[in-house]
């Protein structure tokens, strides 16, 4: 199945692009491959609900906002007092197995892996070049890692993830991942950009 | 003017070393690494640099810095031509082209001057006191004012250059980096704050630059470098020069224009030339400095007369002496060094003319010792000469300062005057946060008031204008901003340096215009860039103006490009006086963002082109560009319009595709419908409220067409909604509507329904949805999906089920809605968005047997209007109710929804309404325009009652010909009748028919 599976960002036949050398570009940009997911709902002040999170998926679902708790390949991802994005191992098992869990509480469980696209965006100028979309605060102890942010990139919105490595996985609705692409690929000219392939 | 002939031969700034060669107006000069196209024209002996505006007067350079009203220049050519940009401003590089501007033919010999001689045909308001009659002639008068009054013209071709936007956040920014503005940044610095310092300059140094002072021993200059290194080397801090912060919003948001490449021959790869910053700031510095003023006197504009600083800048910064015998005219202290330094570069220097009776003592002995003469108690009352200063007339005034002594006048040869009319404190941006400004008299300059936002004035800003106050004050307050700030230095203060010690200040006396030797002593120039003397503003008082908001439009006082930086405190104090009330009396004109002219293409930025907005592509668009689709914007979305193929006009492929869809079977990527996961107990009892018709009834496995009206009763959005599972719905929405529908829905479950458990979530970026629609739809459905019964009995319309596909279809899992808007047999395929091209492809393949046929949003809407479904947007604009559209079937009378109310009132009920019907054109080839309104009579000569208009009009191959569908008022009582549709002076005969006009029958079933 997988590999009928087609990348937002196919047309752009990135894997073909590779200059200039990584090396000496500001940023480089990747097209993250499909990875299922989903957004999860329901409520932050009900404690059945948390604890039927818990109890099926072995860790704490982050309650304050703009976090992220992660365990054992899975994150969640904190979008608002009754949203996360679960990302990671969310096939036909891993979104039976927390429906199981959650059965009785008031909660939805809504596929998003195929309408989305994450980019990454890495490089030394990695902020600079984001800064140039993105009106948040990149310095903030608020968006350290550990830590995700819904804003908009230019004219898109965008979920902001940043990485421990100084990257950003910047997440877009698929119909927009041309568009966000083109941005920051635009953006990056200042600086250089690479593009590199694969995970 | 052969070469450098005004350059010093050492001193100022300036990299000897690196000499640049540019052209001014078709002239080859040289300059200096260091220079600005200013500094380099006054070292080539260039006086002249522009006409004025309105009375094209010669004009030369006045101040060295962003003020100067007159040296406006077209820089650069071509595509990168930009007008109107001040010569004091442009750092000169090697290659610089720029012209002069408003002059025909040519600077030296401009036709236009005869505006001068006929001056006195053009006093304040003359453009409203002449042109206004005829009124029908504005048109041409315009053309030739345009013509004769202006500034430079712009760029005809595309520019070819980069310009980005940048955001940034930080604990203090600091705005201006002279003596105060280096301490608060460096003060700031040391307690860890996240710092921006922005200087409008190519270096940092403020007055520093030109004036020659200390700092702990050490020419100043020294002082700025060493700051300057530790500023750089810190990661909390951001320099900026070049960077000119235009505009101060609420809650400290700054907009900054950083000309990042406006100082080189052009910007390199990527490089953008400017960059527009928009900055968050938790406190702010201004440390924006001071202007001074220029005095208002007889023929102050000719060529020769310069600011009193600006020299000094020229000399000491540039190493340029911007004449050779010099006088200077003051009212306050800041002449007397110029006058020292003026002597030391070997000008000679005639007089200085102080105005006060009592000149300074403290400068007197330098005076002496360089043999300068000392003029207390007088004043400049007119200057000589026509494109340059020959000489001056000097005199005394009055104990008032309103009238001329006589008999004490006095000739004195020289062609330089120095003007210092006194310092007025740069608070443009501040008034522009919000801050009140308030009038002091004694120093006659406007102070800052109480600050509205969290920010600090510090140095000449705030009126402190001696070297150590600003160096005491400066870092004070970027010590204190930083605290405010949430940063602390630990340890012991910020080290405070030391200058030299200054001469006691003696006040300056305000005088705002030094009254003239009589009739025909020359104009008295207050706003040189807008052409406004002293005598208009006077005119403007006696014809009744009191506000000076009025008085400024009335007159252009301060409506240049450089907001009136010189002009506005003069204009003031004489509009003050002539009404005879005090300053504060007048009040002062709103400042207003940008400080500083801002290039469209720094607004711009980067989003221009195809990044101008988003382009959203379905899963499926490369297929269709593939297969020559002709793309149509809806909303942000580009869906395929048709697909003509090669050597087919458009309208045979949109016949072609519609026939298909009836005859055998079409395609259509129905992916852009906006899709909602609608979850919880309360989900049917929720789409009960929000729809019109009724949801509970609606089993699991069943689909529903429905109403969403707004609370005024008008239709607002309809689609099909499915029932996934008994707490569980999948709302589809218009594409365009996609988002309003969902804050329309959220905004009632948080607000007014907050008891009601259910969760609205978008999918619609998860499914690629593919329309199979056609009698041949069931038949290849049935080939890719060979284990499923698809019979109408086990698959009735109305209906999903989730189908395993077969090989055919790659194993595919769908989501099949049996729902379909073009009236044929139609089931909608849903997929996880990626396999959408692997979906699309398979049916593709499977279909080529019945001709299967991919068609666009054209010939979709062709098939529904023919069975009269209606669009909305199309057939609703914000004012139509479900009964209007022949839809009041759908309007349950049983329950409660939103928008009920409104159905109910008078004008919703009454008889008359716009109504939907057919038209039906007596000729059937006539394809009537959309929005073409309707009219009884077949005279469209107006006045003309109108009855409604048309919606819909396409040709349809299925009826062979065409057809319309309109809002009628009283539609349905009329079929049959004929009503006439008016448009470009024609009036089209039309049948007004019922709003459907083929029934597919029992083949959709």
């Amino acid at each position: 199945m997988t590999s009928l599976r087609h990348q937002p960002l196919a047309h752009l036949a990135l894997a073909a692009r590779r200059e200039p050398p990584v090396a000496d570009a500001g940023v480089t940009l990747r097209a993250l491959p499909y990875r299922p997911s989903i957004i999860l709902r329901g409520e932050s002040g009900d404690a059945g609900f948390v604890a039927a999170f818990r109890a099926g998926m072995g860790f704490e679902l982050p309650l304050d906002p703009n976090r992220i708790s992660s365990h054992d390949g899975v994150t969640a991802l904190w979008l608002g007092p009754s949203e996360w994005l679960i990302l990671g191992a969310m096939g036909p098992a891993g979104q039976g197995r927390l429906a199981t869990a959650l059965t009785g509480h008031h909660h939805a469980i809504i596929n998003n892996g195929d309408g989305q696209q994450i980019i990454a965006l890495s490089g030394p100028r990695a902020r600079d070049v984001l800064g140039k979309l993105c009106p948040l605060d990149l310095e903030s102890p608020d968006l350290a890692p550990g830590h995700c942010a819904r804003s908009i990139l230019a004219r898109c919105s965008i979920l902001l993830h940043p990485q421990p490595d100084g990257a950003y996985h910047i997440h877009v609705g698929r119909s927009f991942a041309d568009y966000a692409w083109r941005l920051l690929a635009d953006a990056g000219l200042t600086y250089g950009v690479a593009v590199a392939s694969g995970d | 003017m052969s070469g450098e002939s005004n350059r010093l031969t050492d001193g100022g700034r300036i990299d000897r070393t690196r000499r640049l060669s540019f052209r001014f107006d078709n002239k080859t000069m040289y300059g200096y690494q260091g220079d600005t196209l200013a500094s380099a024209l006054l070292a080539n002996g260039v006086r002249l640099v522009g006409r004025s505006f309105k009375y094209h007067r010669p004009r030369g350079l006045m101040a060295a810095g962003g003020e100067e009203p007159n040296g406006l220049v077209r820089l650069r050519q071509g595509g990168r031509a930009e007008p109107n940009v001040r010569a004091t401003e442009i750092i000169l590089y090697d290659g610089l082209v720029a012209e002069s501007q408003n002059r025909w033919p040519s600077l030296e010999f401009d036709l236009g001057a005869l505006n001068d001689r006929l001056s006195p045909l053009f006093p304040a308001g003359f453009y409203y006191k002449t042109f206004m009659w005829p009124a029908s002639m504005w048109p041409r008068y315009e053309a030739v004012i345009r013509r004769m009054a202006g500034l430079g013209k712009a760029a005809t071709s595309a520019d070819p250059d980069r310009y980005e936007k940048q955001y940034a956040h930080c604990d203090v920014l600091v705005v201006g980096a002279g003596p105060s503005g280096l301490a608060a940044a460096l003060a700031a610095k040391r307690t860890g704050a996240r710092v921006i310092l922005a200087d409008e300059g190519a270096e940092f140094g403020g007055a520093l630059l030109g004036n020659g002072q200390q700092i702990d021993g050490r020419p100043a200059i020294a002082w700025v470098a060493g700051i300057e290194a530790e500023l750089a080397g810190a990661e909390n801090v951001r320099l900026l020069p070049r960077t000119v912060v235009t505009g101060y919003y609420d809650h400290n948001a700054l907009v900054m224009l950083e000309r990042v490449a406006d100082h080189l021959l052009q910007p390199g790869p990527g490089q953008p030339r400017q960059r527009l910053w928009q900055v968050r700031a938790k406190q702010v510095v201004l440390a924006t400095g001071a202007l001074e003023r220029p005095l208002v006197l007889a023929n102050n504009d000719r060529p020769g007369v310069m600011g009193a600083a600006a020299v000094q800048t020229y000399i000491n910064r540039y190493g340029v002496r911007p004449g050779r015998r010099a006088v200077l005219f003051t009212n306050n202290d800041g002449a007397y060094p110029v006058a020292l330094d003026l002597a030391r570069a070997g000008v000679a220097v005639a007089a200085v003319v102080d105005v006060r009776a009592r000149a300074p003592i403290g400068w007197r002995g330098d005076l002496d010792r360089l043999g300068i003469e000392l003029m207390a108690d007088r004043a400049v009352l007119g200057v000589v000469g026509r494109k340059a200063v020959t000489g001056v007339q000097i005199g005394k005034l009055n104990e008032a300062g309103n009238a001329v002594v006589p008999g004490l006048s006095r000739h004195i040869d020289c062609d330089l005057l120095c003007l210092s009319g006194g310092w007025s404190p740069t608070l443009h941006l501040l008034s522009q946060a919000g801050t009140s400004l308030q009038w002091d008299a004694r120093q006659g300059c406007f102070l800052p008031g109480k600050a509205r936002q969290a920010v600090r004035v510090v140095g000449a800003a705030n009126a402190d204008f001696r070297l150590q106050d600003c160096l005491n004050l400066g870092a004070d307050a970027g010590n204190a901003a930083a605290n405010d700030a949430g940063r602390r230095r630990r340890g012991r203060g910020p080290h405070k340096p030391l200058a030299d010690v200054e001469p006691a200040l003696t006040p300056p006396r305000p005088i705002w215009s030094i009254p003239g030797t009589g009739k025909g002593g020359g104009k008295a120039f207050v706003d040189f860039q807008s052409d406004v003397t002293a005598d208009d503003l006077r005119l403007a008082a006696r014809e009744g103006y009191r506000s000076i908001e009025h008085v400024k439009r009335y007159t252009t006082v301060g409506m240049g490009t450089d907001q009136g930086r010189t002009a506005n405190i003069n204009a003031l104090g004489i509009v003050a006086e002539a009404l005879d009330v005090t300053v504060p009396q007048v009040g002062h004109t709103t400042f207003r963002p940008p400080f500083s002219p801002v290039a469209f293409g720094a607004l711009a930025g980067g989003q221009t082109g195809p990044l101008l907005d988003p382009v959203r592509r379905t899963p499926m668009h490369g297929w269709h560009q593939d297969h020559g689709a002709v793309f149509e914007p809806v909303g942000q979305w580009l869906r395929p319009y048709s697909y003509p193929k090669a050597g087919e006009a458009m309208a045979a492929a949109v016949d072609r595709e519609t026939l298909a869809v009836r005859t055998s079977l079409g395609l259509m990527d129905a992916s852009t419908l906006g899709k909602i996961d609608i979850r919880g107990p309360d989900a049917a009892e929720f789409l009960n409220r929000i729809y019109t018709n009724g949801w509970k009834g609606l089993a699991v496995g069943g689909c529903r067409y429905g109403l969403m009206l707004g609370e005024d009763g008008m239709i607002f959005d309809d689609g099909v909604t499915v029932r996934l599972g008994e707490d569980h719905f999948h709302m589809t929405t218009t594409t365009g509507n996609a988002a309003p529908v969902l804050d329309w829905l959220e905004s009632w479950l948080q607000t007014e329904w907050p008891e009601l458990s259910v969760y609205c979530t978008s999918c619609t970026e998860q499914w690629a949805v593919a329309a199979l629609c056609g009698p041949n739809a069931r038949r290849l459905l049935a080939e890719l999906c060979p284990d499923w019964d698809l019979s109408a009995e086990a698959f009735p319309h109305m209906t999903w089920q989730t189908v395993a596909m077969g090989e055919v279809a790659a194993g595919l899992e769908a989501r099949i809605f049996r729902i379909g808007f073009t009236g044929e047999l139609s089931f909608e395929i849903n997929v996880p968005a990626g396999h959408g091209p692997a979906l699309w492809a398979a049916l593709m393949a499977a279909g080529e047997k019945y001709a299967i046929t991919p068609f666009g949003t054209e010939a979709m809407h062709v098939l529904r209007a023919e069975v009269g479904f209606i669009m909305v947007g199309q057939e609703t604009d914000g004012t139509t109710t479900p009964d209007d559209l022949g839809l009041g079937r759908m309007v349950s009378r049983k329950k409660e929804f939103l928008g009920k109310r409104s159905l109910f009132r008078r004008d919703t009920m009454r008889q008359g309404r716009p109504q939907l019907v057919g038209l039906l054109t007596d000729d059937p080839g006539h394809r009537v325009p959309e929005g073409a309104q309707l009219i009884a009579g077949a005279d469209p000569a107006p006045p003309q009652r109108g009855l409604g208009h048309v919606t819909s009009s396409y040709h349809s191959p299925n009826l062979g010909r065409t057809f319309a569908l309109a809002l009628l008022q009283g539609g349905r009582a009329r079929q049959g009748e004929t009503i006439h549709i008016a448009y470009d002076g024609r009036a089209v005969p039309a049948t007004v028919t019922g709003p459907r006009f083929l029934d597919p029958g029992a083949r959709a079933k």
